[in-house]
């Protein structure tokens, strides 16, 4: 069982979703995030005045999925968030070591979709 | 030769500066109802169309809407600049009032009228298009109208069509426009799968100074503080009221919950009904139109635009055209002398069909003519610089590719 991070531009949410969907992976958790990458965020304008260095507004989407189906994740989100251009974020795979559905107790790769 | 009375200037005063409110008001309930990465950029075209037509219509706006005559059509450029404008009340007009502060009441007006066209665009139309739409739209649809129906010599209000703040030029126009808008513009990217409000909050304190300023909108256009004035108010405000009933007693039947959005969207139905009315119903007709325009409006914004498919993203059409409309019929219905004497007698106070037929017809004209001027400048600043965003500056937000800036931060 895999546990997929992965931080995106907030106008690819729609996108990633649906690709998701078109591997038809569901279960998944979204949250608005703040933050930068090598460029130290970019230039933000206040009251005419170019402010340097913000953090940008990021969407941070997570997903935990069987062994066989992490690749089809990983495509999907990446099909769904790339433009091409900087920013376009990043996806980190970590192991997963149980899993359990709270209301029926099931553990492992059961419980995971 | 006229002379200020200071009751009644005060009054137009202080509804200027409440007429006024209704359009940052207007920005609250728009931005509370789009998604939170466009809140500003709906914000910002209400607020800057305050300065941008409050220069057009110093320059030629009062003047081709209020000026001396032109054949009914319109009025010409001898008050261009304001010439002429000045504090001596013009009789023909408001005698007890200085002239500039009529012009002023009514620059008011023609500021919130493109403003409402905002709801129809909404989250899609680049800023400098909007700018040059909303200019060439106050000179050639909204000064003419204002022209025909309240100018001296203009053809509706020598025909004797009953408008008595602003429901024709105001609200049928606005609402005519939005719709030829939803249909130029198109679709937002996504709909109907948009996000719900992004603040009902906002969108309720909007809605809360739309009906305070509401009162400067109709009991003003009294233009004294007296009978009328008093008439005016308590009709506006009973049918702001019931229409927000209505509109929440319909949704707990349809949809089994009462929801704050729905009320307050039915209290603007409401304002908008009775607005051509206010002057000249009692407060029984301002219920009933209040009731009627609750159920007319929720028939339009939660069936007809479904059903038809157009985007009128925040329902100018549906609420202000639908109700504009519908208020304009029913002051057929309701209006009676014992009211206004300077009004007429509509169907239910034995003034027979007359009275509705004349506002059927004046309805008529204005909302074609709206809807054709529109659609047609609309086509042509397409055609010229472009109506709409990008794809990607639609998916990122209006708030960051049209105004760089953000309205809300998770951080610091």
């Amino acid at each position: 069982m895999k546990y997929i991070i992965a931080i995106i531009q907030p106008d690819r949410l729609d996108d990633v979703i649906a690709a998701l969907e078109e591997e038809e992976i569901f279960l998944l958790t979204v949250s608005d995030v703040m933050g930068r990458g090598r460029q130290k965020g970019v230039a933000e304008v206040y009251r005419s005045h170019v402010e340097r260095g913000g953090l940008l507004h990021k969407i941070k989407v997570e997903l935990a999925v069987s062994n066989n189906k992490l690749w089809q994740a990983v495509d999907a989100i990446t099909r769904g968030a790339r433009t091409g251009n900087i920013g376009d974020g990043k996806i980190f795979v970590l192991d997963v070591q149980e899993c359990l559905r709270i209301r029926t107790g099931e553990t492992g790769v059961s419980a995971i979709a | 030769m006229a002379s200020i009375e200071a009751g009644d200037t005060a009054w137009m005063l202080i509804s200027t500066a409440l007429v006024m409110l209704m359009t940052p008001g207007l920005a609250f309930f728009y931005g509370g109802l789009v998604r939170r990465k466009n809140v500003l950029s709906v914000m910002m075209q209400c607020l800057i169309l305050i300065g941008v037509i409050s220069l057009q219509w110093i320059l030629l706006g009062y003047s081709l809407a209020f000026g001396p005559d032109k054949g009914g059509i319109i009025g010409d450029f001898s008050w261009a600049l304001l010439r002429g404008v000045g504090v001596e009340p013009n009789p023909d007009y408001a005698a007890t009032i200085p002239h500039q502060l009529f012009m002023a009441f009514q620059m008011m007006f023609a500021i919130i009228t493109p403003a409402l066209i905002v709801g129809a665009f909404a989250e899609r139309m680049k800023f400098s298009a909007f700018l040059v739409f909303s200019v060439l739209w106050s000179t050639l649809v909204y000064d003419p109208m204002a022209h025909w129906v309240w100018g001296v010599g203009g053809l509706l209000r020598e025909w004797g069509a009953l408008d008595f703040a602003g429901g024709t030029v105001v609200h049928i126009n606005a609402g005519m426009a939005a719709l030829a808008a939803a249909l130029v513009v198109g679709k937002r990217r996504g709909y109907p799968d948009i996000s719900p409000p992004h603040n009902l909050p906002f969108a309720i304190l909007g809605a809360a100074l739309l009906w305070l300023g509401w009162f400067g909108f109709n009991a003003g256009s009294a233009l004294t503080a007296g009978e009328l004035a008093v008439s005016a108010f308590l009709n506006t405000h009973l049918a702001a009221g019931t229409a927000g009933l209505a509109w929440a007693g319909l949704e707990w039947i349809k949809s089994k919950r009462p929801t704050a959005l729905g009320t307050i969207s039915g209290v603007v139905a409401g304002l908008v009904a009775v607005t051509p009315a206010s002057g000249f119903v009692s407060p029984w007709g301002a219920v009933g139109i209040g009731a009627l325009a609750g159920l007319a409006c929720y028939a339009a914004v939660v069936f007809l635009k479904v059903k038809v498919g157009y985007d009128d993203s925040l329902d100018a059409f549906g609420v202000h055209g639908v109700g504009g409309m519908l208020g304009a019929l029913l002051t057929g219905l309701w209006a009676t002398t014992t009211v206004n004497p300077g009004g007429a007698d509509g169907l239910f106070s034995a003034g027979g069909w007359r009275l509705l037929g004349l506002q059927a017809a004046a309805l008529a004209i204005c909302a074609v003519y709206s809807f054709v001027l529109s659609f047609g400048l609309l086509k042509l600043v397409d055609k010229v610089m472009g109506l709409r965003v990008s794809v990607d500056s639609e998916n990122i937000g209006l708030d960051l590719t049209q105004h760089s800036e953000s309205a809300y931060t998770l951080v610091g």
